[in-house]
């Protein structure tokens, strides 16, 4: 078990490493929103497997409280977007 | 038996986390990214929630598992649109290779108006909408 738990925390790391790559690179605004949402649900995986990994329930609430946050952010910066952000056209 | 479904689950979640990092380094445009990260990791994030209700057992964990299930399922569409729309508003460049823009011929980018090929003569002069409670 704590070698696949090892595993999977390894293989979303990667996937953190590739997203930031995104959100470094991301040619515009929304591009690097996209890579912000991507960055917050592998962050809850994360928490989750660390929940098992430590026996620890309440870990729970912290990926609730990530993924509320996460959402709350996108539909922020989606409404800043439209009234007129940084145009690129 | 319970260790092995646990396990597949936590790893198979883990791969569709790093299949939409992969899709969202690689594909070209910011449409074709979202449809990477919205689906995969949504479902990485579901197969992890699942292993951590199966690994817990107590009807508490169990529940809040899936209300973290339920609420990640309902925000990532709404969270996934919304994010389009701006983008599309904001004029992010298509991929050279898209085939149809159905949204292109038909809406005004500075009114924010979309035709629908059925106006009337009533309709068409019918006065713009109050600039205030414009989007």
């Amino acid at each position: 078990m704590s070698t696949v738990i090892l595993l999977s925390l390894a293989v979303m790391a990667l996937a953190l490493c590739l997203a930031f790559v995104r959100l470094f690179r991301g040619p515009s605004l929304p591009d690097r929103v996209v890579a912000l949402e991507l960055f917050s649900s592998i962050l809850v995986g994360i928490i989750g497997v660390i929940a098992i990994a430590t026996d620890v329930p309440s870990l729970l609430d912290v990926a609730i409280v990530m993924a509320l946050m996460a959402f709350m952010a996108a539909i922020g910066f989606a409404r800043f977007l439209e009234r007129g952000g940084p145009r690129d056209d | 038996m319970t260790e092995l479904i646990k396990g597949s689950l936590i790893l198979a979640g883990a791969i569709f986390m790093f299949l939409a990092a992969l899709g969202v380094v690689r594909l070209p445009d910011l449409l074709t990214r979202m449809h990477a990260t919205t689906k995969a990791a949504t479902l990485g994030a579901t197969l992890i929630m699942l292993a951590v209700a199966l690994h817990f057992g107590q009807v508490a964990v169990v529940a809040r598992a899936f209300g973290v299930i339920l609420f990640i399922m309902m925000t990532a569409p709404v969270a996934a649109h919304v994010i389009g729309r701006a983008g599309y508003f904001v004029g992010s460049r298509l991929w050279s290779g898209t085939v149809k823009d159905e949204l292109k011929p038909n809406y005004d980018p500075l009114t924010h108006r979309l035709k629908s090929h059925l106006e009337t003569e009533a309709n068409a002069a019918r006065p713009p909408r109050d600039p205030e409670d414009a989007p």
